[in-house]
């Protein structure tokens, strides 16, 4: 398979997850594992272009399929717009499952970047934060949202208070 | 919109910064527990009881020992010689480190396998062949109380302790007036009105995102052990295998790294972190175990579990002459770190912000399930929701508005420094300017028409409130004796906090903390302080945390103590550093040291800008001596550990707006509001980062979260299906406001942020469904807001 655009191989277990075999065998572990039954979204990665749980997925499945994690959204010190979105907007606490949320919400972006704020929150019901409350997750990504669309985004919270 | 109202702010506070843990975690390369490996690792994996309460006859390991790759099998016989997991607070039965010829609870530990990979391990331990004969399980809190099935055959009775408000502790607090018969009398009084409701503060999981882990790798040569694990208390887990192994403190090498959310989970001693240092021990490899997420519903603490009867009296017009509380709160199987002291938490905060005589019995009572210990906010959520959801109860009664009815017996302003009926001293508060905050901020006349208008046209809206106070950092120092220290895991200490400020040659600063945190943002906020109190620039400080050997002794990160704590500590480093800097600067620049000022990466002369230093001239001078003013002490760093002389009081008041579907029971909430006081804010950003974390965990409890056991001692919420957390698409965007009453418990006024949200959220939604509800009838549900049980109540009240 690839992954991050470089060419990978490896021979595994039947058994073997996805999120394993990216944590262990390619030690990508950025991709986390919270729950291992696809409720939590923290190994969310992107497979041929689509958002998906590599913990509820083999490893076999994804035999030469095009993958995208976390290390692959930056592009040397260029972060990803909804990378910056996370860090200006405080859209983490912990972190753990931020990589997660993260490839969800590009994958969301990519489909609309113009989402409203009630789609952007249907849209992460597969990704569950404990820390932020969501508020400021959403406020990331409409930040990224304006950014994709090449526009300013609206001015955090913090600053236009008293 | 984030609003400073009132109080002041000094130059410390208020700065807005890009958070420095950020950049590693956006990019995937925050390094947790299980990212970091060790040459020849190996893996355990346990063997659990299937059930709540059964001997065990016989434990066969003989398959699991033949198949390829497993190292060993350890049972109680073992480790026995290890003793039980040491507990801070020791009342009760202390967890064996594994099941010890009887199990206690479904989940309980009996054996542990250790192998070459984690498969391995996971298929060997279903492979160990263990004869149970089961006995009678007691889960009912009531049944438990009254000894019908004993949890531990050895013990007098479940009931552990009861904690009684006049009575909490004696010989420190003897002079306590016992409130309840003055509140017996008053229910006789013509005028009195009597409200009273039995209602449950239900278990809950902690669910940390990051499930725990541990990796520990004991060196024979060395004569040390590294310990990483997914901790709150890096220092305490030092003392506690130090004390367990015949080690001294020093001997124990633990690292918190990441640490991906604690929520007070993590504030504990687990018997893995033990056993994995006993099996690299005796197979002199590194051993790694990390918890699978259904495993942890048994592994590690839950929270909560109270079953309460909460009484007002008072009169027609609002006036309360009494509050009382009994119940029974949940222990679980064994007692662990603070287990029976959590309750005393509630205590602290059992009357709310009112003014008013209380008399509070919990018993602590042990059943045949899970541990329970601190989850955020322990024991003070419990606490408030009683006292505000019965204040309620009796403003409807008296047909007066709840918020009228609170504000009518607050302690006034100028009662501060204001004593509680436990005897425990509240700093600083002014609750009536933060609820006319909330009801300003909310517009609340036009809410209530709004909700009214909406009952005229058949729908089912309804406004909660709810008051809070919460108690941070806890101290004096003589609270290390009720059991609030580190004594047991051989560290005796109160809840002090400390810091080490070091400026480095090249003049960036070195920060190093004993606490350590799980997204809290220390790295950025201790830069804040540091920077503003030195003027070296943000980034060139970098804060270190979580690691025993280099940090100074630290109690970790819960009971919101870090900033209040632990930052005053680092805050008087600081200035332990900027007063030696400053007569360097006086050297160099010809002036007196009390004329130095820090500014802009440097220091310069008052009244005289330009005439100045860098932090990197500084910095050379104190490395070397030859240059600076006689006699001067070389290098440039300082420690220092403060110890509060109280504890901190914040407050705030919430309000939410919902709308229940009485077809199905469903409710949505249409806003909610939230003023919160926690005196000055280093960062506004995490503060409200950590309120809409915390809200949105009461918001949780109230609507969606339950550890639910059958009466056979089944967890029958165990994974993330059966016990649903909020998501986005369930929660509001929460509308923040603050008010700032500061503190003089610590130099900077600061008070704590991180459990408020979720001690001031959870009964404002009750609250608000049963306003709701309450034309039909309704005057409680208890938690968790499922629609059925919400349909249920309707069902019930219309009859």
């Amino acid at each position: 398979m690839s992954v991050n655009g470089q060419s990978v191989s490896g021979d595994v277990e039947p058994r073997t997850l996805l999120v394993h075999f990216i944590r262990e065998n390619l030690g990508l572990t950025g991709t986390h594992i919270g729950c291992e039954t696809g409720y939590c979204g923290a190994c969310t990665v992107h497979m041929n272009g689509t958002s998906i749980k590599s913990c509820s997925m083999l490893a076999v499945q994804a035999d030469g399929a095009e993958i995208s994690t976390i290390e692959g959204m930056a592009d040397g010190d260029n972060l990803h717009p909804v990378q910056e979105g996370f860090w200006e907007r405080h859209g983490l606490q912990c972190g753990y499952c931020t990589p997660g949320m993260i490839m969800q919400a590009a994958y969301l972006l990519e489909q609309d970047n113009a989402m409203s704020e009630d789609d952007i929150r249907h849209g992460l019901e597969g990704n569950l934060c404990r820390c932020t409350g969501y508020h400021n997750i959403v406020k990331a990504i409409e930040y990224a949202g304006a950014k994709m669309r090449g526009e300013e985004p609206a001015p955090a919270e913090w600053e236009t208070s008293a | 919109m984030t609003a400073t109202m009132g109080g002041t702010t000094t130059s410390a506070m208020g700065g807005i910064v890009r958070r420095k843990e950020d950049p590693a975690l956006i990019r995937g390369q925050g390094r947790y527990v299980d990212d970091i490996k060790r040459n020849g690792e190996l893996a355990a994996a346990f063997v659990r009881s299937p059930f709540a309460h059964a001997t065990i006859t016989n434990i066969d390991s003989s398959a699991a020992l033949a198949m390829d790759g497993v190292r060993a099998v350890y049972t109680i016989g073992d480790v026995r010689h290890l003793g039980p997991l040491l507990a801070q607070v020791p009342v009760g039965k202390l967890r064996p480190l594994l099941a010890d010829g009887v199990a206690k609870h479904v989940g309980e530990a009996v054996a542990m396998v250790v192998a070459d990979s984690a498969a391995v391990a996971e298929d060997a331990a279903g492979a160990v062949v263990v004869d149970y004969d089961p006995l009678p399980a007691v889960i009912d809190l009531k049944e438990a109380a009254a000894d019908t099935t004993k949890v531990h055959d050895d013990l007098d009775s479940n009931v552990l302790v009861t904690w009684v408000s006049h009575d909490w502790w004696p010989g420190v607090f003897d002079e306590l007036e016992d409130h309840r018969p003055a509140i017996e009398e008053a229910k006789q009084r013509d005028d009195a009105v009597v409200v009273s409701l039995e209602m449950t503060n239900q278990r809950l999981i902690p669910v940390a995102i990051e499930p725990r882990a541990v990796l520990a790798e004991w060196s024979h040569g060395y004569g040390t052990v590294d310990l990483f694990s997914s901790t709150q208390i890096p220092h305490a887990l030092a003392g506690a295998v130090a004390k367990t192994f015949g080690l001294t403190s020093h001997d124990v090498h633990v690292v918190a790294p990441e640490v991906g959310g604690g929520f007070g989970c993590k504030l504990n001693i687990y018997p893995d972190e033990i056993l994995v240092t006993f099996a690299s021990k005796a197979l002199n490899r590194p051993v790694r175990w990390t918890e699978t997420r259904r495993e942890a519903a048994f592994s590690t603490i839950q929270g909560r579990g109270w079953v309460a009867t909460a009484t007002i009296v008072g009169t027609k017009d609002g006036e309360i002459l009494g509050y009382e509380l009994d119940g029974i709160a949940d222990m679980g199987a064994y007692s662990q770190n603070f287990t029976v002291a959590i309750p005393v938490l509630g205590l602290y905060v059992a009357q709310g912000q009112y003014d008013i005589p209380l008399a509070w019995s919990i018993k602590c009572v042990a059943t045949h399930t899970q541990t329970t210990d601190a989850y955020r906010g322990a024991g003070r959520p419990e606490a408030a929701y009683y006292v505000e959801r019965i204040i309620d109860a009796y403003a409807r009664e008296i047909g007066m508005d709840p918020a009228e009815v609170r504000k009518k017996n607050y302690f006034s302003a100028d009662a501060f420094p204001a004593t509680t009926a436990i005897g425990l001293t509240m700093d600083s508060g002014d609750y009536a300017m933060s609820m006319d905050a909330l009801l300003e901020h909310a517009g609340y006349e036009a809410l209530k028409a709004e909700r009214d208008q909406a009952r005229i046209e058949g729908r089912h809206v309804g406004i909660g409130i709810s008051s809070y106070v919460e108690v941070c950092g806890f101290a004096p120092s003589v609270l290390a004796e009720f059991g609030f220290g580190w004594d047991h895991y051989g560290l005796p200490s109160s809840f002090s906090g400390s810091g080490l400020v070091r400026v480095n040659p090249d003049g960036s600063a070195t920060v190093i903390i004993g606490t350590g945190p799980s997204g809290q943002g220390h790295k950025t906020t201790w830069a804040q302080v540091v920077h503003d109190q030195l003027g070296i620039d943000y980034d060139k400080i970098r804060v270190s945390h979580g690691d025993t050997a280099e940090s100074p002794m630290g109690v970790g990160t819960f009971g919101s103590r870090s900033a209040a704590v632990d930052g005053a500590a680092t805050f008087e480093a600081a200035l332990k550093v900027k007063k030696r800097a400053a007569d360097i600067v006086a050297h160099l620049l010809e002036a007196a040291s009390e004329d130095v000022q820090f500014a802009d990466g440097g220091a310069h002369i008052s009244g005289s800008p330009g005439h100045k230093v860098t932090w990197a001239e500084i910095a050379e001078v104190a490395y070397k001596p030859h240059k600076g003013p006689d006699g001067m002490e070389a290098g440039l760093e300082a420690h220092a550990v403060f110890s509060p002389g109280n504890a901190t009081w914040p407050f705030g008041s919430h309000l939410a707006m919902v709308e229940v579907d009485a077809d199905t029971g469903n409710v949505e909430i249409l806003k909610y509001i939230a003023v919160d006081d926690c005196g000055n804010r280093i960062s506004p950003m995490l503060v409200d980062g950590q309120l809409h974390g915390g809200i949105a965990q009461g918001v949780g409890q109230a609507m969606f979260e339950e550890a639910r056991y059958d009466e056979d001692g089944n967890l029958l919420s165990g994974s993330l299906v059966d016990y649903p957390l909020p998501t986005a698409g369930d929660l509001p965007s929460f509308d923040l406001t603050h008010t700032t009453t500061p503190t003089d418990v610590n130099p900077m006024g600061v008070k704590g942020i991180g459990e408020a949200g979720t001690i001031g959220s959870a009964q404002t939604i009750v609250n608000a469904v049963v306003d709701a509800l309450a034309p039909l009838g309704v005057k409680h549900v208890d938690m968790p807001l499922r629609p059925r049980k919400v349909w249920a109540a309707i069902q019930e009240a219309k009859g």
